[in-house]
């Protein structure tokens, strides 16, 4: 019999209200397979507010606190001081935040618990934009990607800016674990989260979390959009522990960046010189993320 | 017991200590943070074991304590004016996911201009947040309020957060001497907390969740009941600690020399005693006045208001904070709660001492003078300056 590299237990259920094909779903049942059952999930505005089910039900089997959707970092250091004051041994706390709960309006708190060095996880799952509110542009939606909010029209090109890089964020708060996962390569997502389960200290994820209504694609091809966003080195996996990273999926040649963008209705308005210089965009990242792993110390 | 010469501030830190709180949370600001301070080295020398959360904002500093008392943590943090306001979305979740938080607050005012000083407006305007609300006229007060809190914010049937009031300075930055209870005194009225309610690991469970309008208003009504039902629970939790240390503060609503009296001035916080020796001079005339002091806004006390206007024939309130557009906000809660009185008396609004300005006992008998004259304006803003003086510098 193959050995499982996937923990076979399930501490999610099915019944829950997320869209077909939602990659939040996946991200949530691989963050619990690797952290296990004593866990304390604490969740802000997003997407799992919904997808967790109105009261008096819960799609989960560990404890769920909702918090408000700027204080996530906040509500993950008082579980953890709490947890700690009550005697409450061998638990995880992880807060669990969309990209606009993290990147914008929960910025400050994500850096309060980075910097007050809290024994817990923060995951921001990443479907790159205000998905629960109807596919509003954040901070972490791609240049070029059209939402609600930049729409495609004369004036109009979707989004102008770049995405911001949270993990340079978090990283510069020099956290005991940070890593990037992925839902299309699960055995690389665990085998993080089980690395940073031993790890005591404020532990960070960047998950990739793709959005078949958001991005506008069918919800078969969540997977495939997922491998094709790490493949094309936009959404690179690695991990940086104890300030040293290590880039845990690496390509002898990369796919071009067209095959991920054409894939998704929300780039199908883009040029080929708009998809050129989003290519060198990537190029870019690329390039930073091999030099900072060459010059580890 | 141990007679101590203490701070307002530093009597919200001792009280805190005596509570044995497990998680506080807390961010400075002026006046309080000598609160936050005290407890810190109460923290640092092992005299309080507890956890020590430095957020970095007040807003962080409410979500701490809401997510510690969720797991079943006892939990204290205090705040000021500003920081007050930005907590204003999270004294809503406090309320709304049960957690019973006491928290100090230094009434302070609200920029701009900018001011330190005593001010109403930062706690009144929070009013609809589902917090207990008490507003303490001494430091003595203080102390003993903050450990009745915590017994009346954990009680099963109340299980809502509190807030203890002081005005800046006048408590935060003025000594007196207080009376500390022991902590196997403090142990026996107020026990550890029941974490019945709270989280458990490995359990299925939600606190905060979300619902349909088959269910929002359900919750709500049961907000409603606890707070109508934490004023009787309020009576036997006094009573208690009267047996306990022989102090009475007198509930929501106590009141001085009302009996036959014609005028009664209501008051809130530190203008309450400077009202009382107003009283007691105006009586030595034989002017028939009396004074009530506002000691609990949240649950408001409409039940012994109605009591108090069988006898006087005229009430005047003392708002130390403004509502734009209407009056004083203790003044129209006043008026709301005797428009179904029986016998309704006249009622005045004199709003005075705002962003720090001393209430002196010549303001006040303006006021009793006023009351006992027929007529006049509804809202009265008693010492409002004719002319400002600028200085020029330079």
């Amino acid at each position: 019999m193959a050995r499982l590299t996937i923990p076979a237990e399930e501490y999610m259920r099915s019944g829950h209200s997320a869209c077909p094909g939602c990659g939040a779903t996946l991200v949530m049942r691989y963050i619990l397979k690797g952290l296990g059952p004593n866990t304390i999930m604490t969740v802000p505005a997003c997407c799992w507010t919904v997808i967790g089910t109105p009261f008096p039900t819960t799609a989960l089997d560990v404890p769920m606190l909702d918090c408000a959707f700027e204080a996530t970092g906040a509500s993950i250091s008082g579980l953890r001081a709490a947890a700690d004051a009550l005697g409450i041994k061998d638990v995880t706390v992880v807060g669990f935040a969309g990209d606009g709960g993290t990147a914008d309006i929960g910025l400050q708190a994500l850096s309060g618990m980075l910097e007050r060095g809290t024994d817990g996880v923060y995951v921001m799952y990443d479907n790159e934009a205000y998905m629960n509110t109807g596919v509003q542009r954040s901070g972490a939606t791609p240049r070029g990607a059209w939402t609600t909010t930049t729409p495609v029209d004369e004036g109009s090109r979707g989004k102008a800016e770049s995405k911001k890089d949270v993990m340079a964020i978090v990283a510069a708060h020099r956290p005991a674990y940070a890593a990037t996962v992925n839902v299309a390569f699960p055995e690389d997502f665990l085998k993080k989260v089980l690395k940073a389960r031993e790890i005591r200290g404020p532990r960070f994820f960047h998950a990739f979390s793709p959005c078949p209504p958001g991005w506008r694609y069918p919800p078969e091809k969540t997977i495939a959009i997922g491998r094709l966003a790490t493949d094309t080195n936009v959404f690179p996996l690695y991990e940086i522990e104890a300030g040293t990273t290590r880039i845990t999926r690496k390509l002898g040649k990369a796919k071009p960046v067209r095959e991920y963008l054409e894939a998704q209705g929300r780039f199908g308005h883009l040029t080929t010189e708009e998809i050129a210089a989003i290519q060198a965009d990537v190029d870019a990242h690329w390039s930073r993320l091999l030099a900072a792993e060459a010059s580890n110390p | 017991m141990v007679r101590m010469v203490l701070s307002g501030n530093h009597a919200q830190s001792y009280a805190a200590k005596l509570a044995r709180v497990q998680v506080i949370s807390a961010y400075p600001i002026t006046p309080q943070t000598s609160i936050v301070e005290k407890i810190g080295e109460f923290v640092a020398s092992g005299e309080l074991p507890a956890q020590y959360i430095k957020v970095e904002s007040e807003h962080s500093a409410l979500q701490a304590c809401i997510s510690a008392a969720a797991l079943g943590a006892r939990t204290y943090t205090a705040t000021s004016s500003q920081g007050l306001l930005l907590m204003h979305e999270l004294l809503h979740w406090a309320s709304g996911a049960r957690a019973p938080i006491v928290m100090g607050v230094v009434n302070r005012a609200v920029a701009p201009p900018w001011s330190i000083f005593t001010d109403h407006a930062d706690t009144i305007s929070q009013r609809d947040t589902g917090w207990l609300q008490f507003y303490a006229e001494s430091n003595q007060e203080v102390l003993d309020t903050v450990l009745i809190a915590f017994r009346l914010a954990e009680h099963a049937d109340v299980m809502l957060p509190a807030m203890v009031t002081e005005d800046a300075f006048y408590l935060s930055h003025t000594v007196e001497p207080v009376d500390v209870p022991g902590q196997e005194e403090v142990d026996a009225f107020l026990p550890a907390r029941d974490r019945g309610q709270g989280l458990r690991l490995r359990t299925p469970g939600r606190i905060g969740s979300f619902t349909m309008p088959d269910m929002y208003e359900e919750f709500r009504h049961k907000i409603a009941k606890a707070m109508d039902r934490s004023a009787e629970v309020l009576v036997e939790i006094e009573d208690d600690y009267h047996r306990l240390t022989g102090r009475h503060h007198g509930g929501l609503l106590p009141t001085y020399r009302t009996e036959d009296a014609d005028a009664v001035l209501v008051t809130m916080g530190t203008a309450t005693t400077t009202a009382r020796s107003v009283v007691d001079a105006l009586r030595a005339k034989g002017k028939k006045v009396g004074l009530a002091k506002l000691r609990g806004f949240r649950p408001f006390p409409a039940k012994e208001l109605r009591e108090l206007a069988k006898d006087a024939n005229r009430i005047g309130v003392l708002d130390r904070s403004f509502t734009f557009g209407a009056a004083g906000a203790a003044f129209t809660e006043v008026a709301a709660s005797l428009y179904t009185a029986k016998h309704r008396p006249a009622l005045r609004d004199f709003v005075a001492g705002l962003g720090g300005r001393d209430l002196t006992p010549r303001t006040i008998e303006g006021m009793f003078a006023s009351l006992l004259k027929a007529g006049g304006p509804e809202v009265e803003w008693s010492d409002l300056k004719r002319r400002l003086e600028v200085v020029r510098r330079g």
